[in-house]
């Protein structure tokens, strides 16, 4: 590398992929027969997948099918009533979101979840809140330990800004950024927590094509150079089949099949539950056909 | 870098806690001319040198130390109190059981300024932390209530506890700022009697003054540090978005203590500062009133920002003499007869059957001053709410932006 400023990117982010712990599981993540539901409701039916160290695994599914309910029991927000959450072949069920968070599970939003008074790097440095330890009388005093750690936490962050190209942006408050800087400020700041797992929560709704793209490159980059393993759901079917390694797809709260994306487009099931049953469809069009032949006989 | 005073060149310089030479010699000046106040150095400052502006500019420094702690937990962890005048009169009454005099029934160790002063905050840091488990629970206005509460269960405490409060319509004496080392006859160093110091005669204030601009000065710097530090950042993101904040690792129910009780840790410090300098107050005294002054302080100089915390201090002890003597002024032209005549009469109410706002007299029509004041609390903390969040420190952005841009307008 000759750009010196990759360089140094590189050296202090890339130690986050080298792990002494990783091999020891038999997956990094295993949902196992996952039930959710809220009195009747029922938002999650026996999802069962699993994630590997540095995978890029997909969840879609038409709206409501219970994906970003799935992301919430990982982070401990809901509690399922049965089922179990393996973490390196532990148990997480019934931790709270702040121990969960401390394992290395990072997260995005649906909806941007940014600290809005706050700028975009003090956003990014809470993101560190758990893998730094200054405590309030040292933090309030600013004695060796405290300052120490904030100043590499200062050099770290701006690896990340770097990284995610906010560099424009590093003191504004986030509540004036456009749409699709909100939305890398809030990548920037899960990744600063130094996670494993990263869950991406539609990361590119509502983009055009060329902020699709730029968010599509930053997954690459941060999984090629920091080899953290990514749960992606969304609804742009052509990121999802490009990037993800394997697609679960949702459908009612239920996994109707697992498989790498070019299984999952063929799965008759899927298709199904996407474009509804192959005969309905027929029906519809010739109906459509008819309805059009007798108001204008002329046209047809 | 010289001629390029906005490019840092090092994270320790960006991170300063004053990152710019202007900021840095504004708060050296500010400083230093108010270390002069009680020489008379500076023509035009020399009024406030007299005893009687003194005490009002401790008083205003004494309620800077608590209103820096109401600020880390209202403007900083977003958590409404009612509640600091409370916590206030817990540091005060631990000040006064381990500093104060044992006379008669009432109860007090004697013990000197270096026990009791840190002893206060902890006291009352203590009481913070036992109350914080209620934030968890409710939220906003809720809590809101449930500190309203503690200001009147408080205040039922320290009225029936007559051994270490006092008879309840006197109070009782609390120790005087005097540094010793044990119990020794003389002090080290008298705060409360006037004296010479280095060959210059001081008055007592004067004496309290440098020791309240060195106390309000350190837990300014502290406050900063916390708020720029990865502990106060949590409390940042609990106000922000308590869910997502969670989601980060910010353990909830952690910060909030942590918040509540470096808040009451300040609010006792103030508390027993306050008391001590009094001399003597009756336990009413820690009341809603006082706790609503706070609440006018934060959201006047505006929320979330020492700096706006600072001026909103010195703005709300100042305005009831400002109030004073306004009303002083429109009493004056209400008896004479210009064309200001009318309108000073229809505010002042001069006889008791005159009509007016307000009363100069102990009995009358319309509002004593001290209820005038109240109500332009509460009138300032409604307008400033809707007009201007960021308070007084938004105005001073406001002004700041402007002479930047000049001559042009944005």
């Amino acid at each position: 590398m000759s750009d010196p400023t990759v360089a140094s990117r590189r050296r202090t982010l890339a130690t986050w992929s080298q792990r002494e712990d990783s091999g020891d599981y038999e997956h990094l993540l295993e949902f196992k027969g996952v039930n959710l539901a809220f009195k009747g409701v029922k938002a999650l039916t026996e999802v069962t997948f699993h994630v590997d160290d540095g995978e890029l695994f997909a969840i879609i599914g038409p709206n409501g099918a219970g994906k970003t309910s799935t992301f919430n029991c990982l982070n401990g927000v809901y509690q399922p009533q049965s089922g179990d959450i393996i973490w390196k072949g532990e148990s997480i069920l019934g931790r709270r979101p702040d121990k969960i968070a401390e394992l290395g599970v990072a997260r995005t939003f649906q909806n941007i979840e940014l600290f809005a008074h706050m700028t975009v790097l003090e956003n990014i440095l809470t993101g560190r809140h758990v893998r730094t330890s200054t405590g309030w009388l040292a933090g309030s005093l600013w004695i060796g330990k405290a300052k120490k750690e904030e100043l590499a936490n200062r050099a770290l962050v701006e690896d990340i800004i770097e990284l995610l190209e906010v560099e424009a942006w590093r003191n504004y408050p986030v509540a004036l950024l456009p749409y699709g800087i909100q939305k890398r400020v809030e990548l920037g700041r899960a990744l600063a927590m130094e996670p494993q797992l990263l869950l991406l929560d539609e990361p590119v709704a509502g983009m055009n094509l060329e902020e699709t793209e730029d968010m599509a490159r930053f997954i690459l980059d941060i999984r090629q150079e920091l080899g953290i393993a990514m749960i992606l759901v969304e609804h742009d079917m052509g990121l999802v089949m490009d990037i993800a390694d394997r697609v679960m797809v949702l459908d009612f709260g239920r996994p109707i099949s697992t498989g790498t994306p070019a299984q999952v487009q063929r799965d008759p099931e899927v298709i199904r539950a996407y474009l509804g049953e192959e005969f309905e469809s027929e029906e519809l069009l010739a109906a459509e056909d008819e309805a059009m032949a007798e108001a204008d006989p002329d046209a047809v | 870098m010289r001629g390029r005073p906005l490019l840092y060149t090092q994270y320790e310089d960006e991170q300063a806690l004053l990152p710019s030479m202007t900021r840095k010699v504004m708060v050296a000046v500010l400083f230093a001319v108010a270390l002069t106040i009680p020489f008379q150095l500076i023509p035009g400052l020399d009024f406030l040198a007299s005893s009687g502006w003194l005490i009002l500019l401790n008083r205003a420094l004494i309620f800077a130390i608590g209103a820096l702690g109401l600020n880390i937990l209202v403007g900083l962890a977003g958590q409404v109190s009612l509640g600091h005048a409370f916590f206030m009169g817990v540091g005060a009454y631990a000040a006064v059981y381990l500093g104060g005099e044992a006379s008669g029934s009432q109860i007090g160790l004697g013990l000197p300024i270096w026990i009791w002063l840190p002893a206060a905050g902890i006291a009352a840091a203590l009481v913070g932390i036992i109350v914080a488990p209620t934030s968890v629970r409710v939220r906003g206005l809720y809590l809101a209530i449930v500190t309203l509460g503690l200001v009147f269960i408080g205040e039922h405490i320290f009225r029936n506890w007559s051994s270490l409060a006092g008879p309840a319509e006197l109070g009782r004496v609390w120790p005087a700022l005097e540094f010793r080392f044990w119990k020794e006859e003389t002090a080290l160093i008298d705060f409360d009697s006037d004296g010479v110091w280095f060959g210059i005669e001081l008055l007592k204030e004067a004496k309290i003054f440098f020791l309240m601009l060195v106390l309000a000065a350190l837990f300014t710097v502290l406050a900063k540090n916390l708020a720029r530090t990865r502990i106060g950042r949590s409390f940042a993101a609990i106000r922000d978005r308590d869910i997502a904040a969670e989601v980060m690792g910010v353990a909830d129910a952690k910060a909030k203590t942590q918040a509540f009780a470096i808040s009451s840790f300040y609010a006792g410090i103030a508390g027993a500062l306050l008391a001590s300098v009094v001399g003597r107050l009756p336990p009413e005294q820690w009341s809603l009133f006082l706790s609503v002054q706070f609440v006018a302080i934060v959201l006047i100089g505006g929320a979330g920002t020492v700096a706006g915390v600072l001026l909103g201090s010195f703005f709300v002890v100042l305005l009831p003499r400002l109030v004073e003597n306004l009303s002083g002024v429109l009493a004056h032209s209400a008896e004479g007869d210009g064309w200001f005549q009318p309108i000073a009469d229809f505010f002042v109410a001069r006889s008791t059957d005159d009509f007016g706002l307000v009363f100069l007299g102990a009995d009358g029509p319309g509002l004593t001053t001290d209820q005038l004041n109240a109500v332009l609390y509460g009138l300032l903390i409604a307008l400033f709410l809707i007009f201007e969040p960021l308070g007084l420190f938004g105005i001073w952005i406001r002004i700041r932006n402007y002479w930047k841009g000049w001559p042009f307008t944005y």
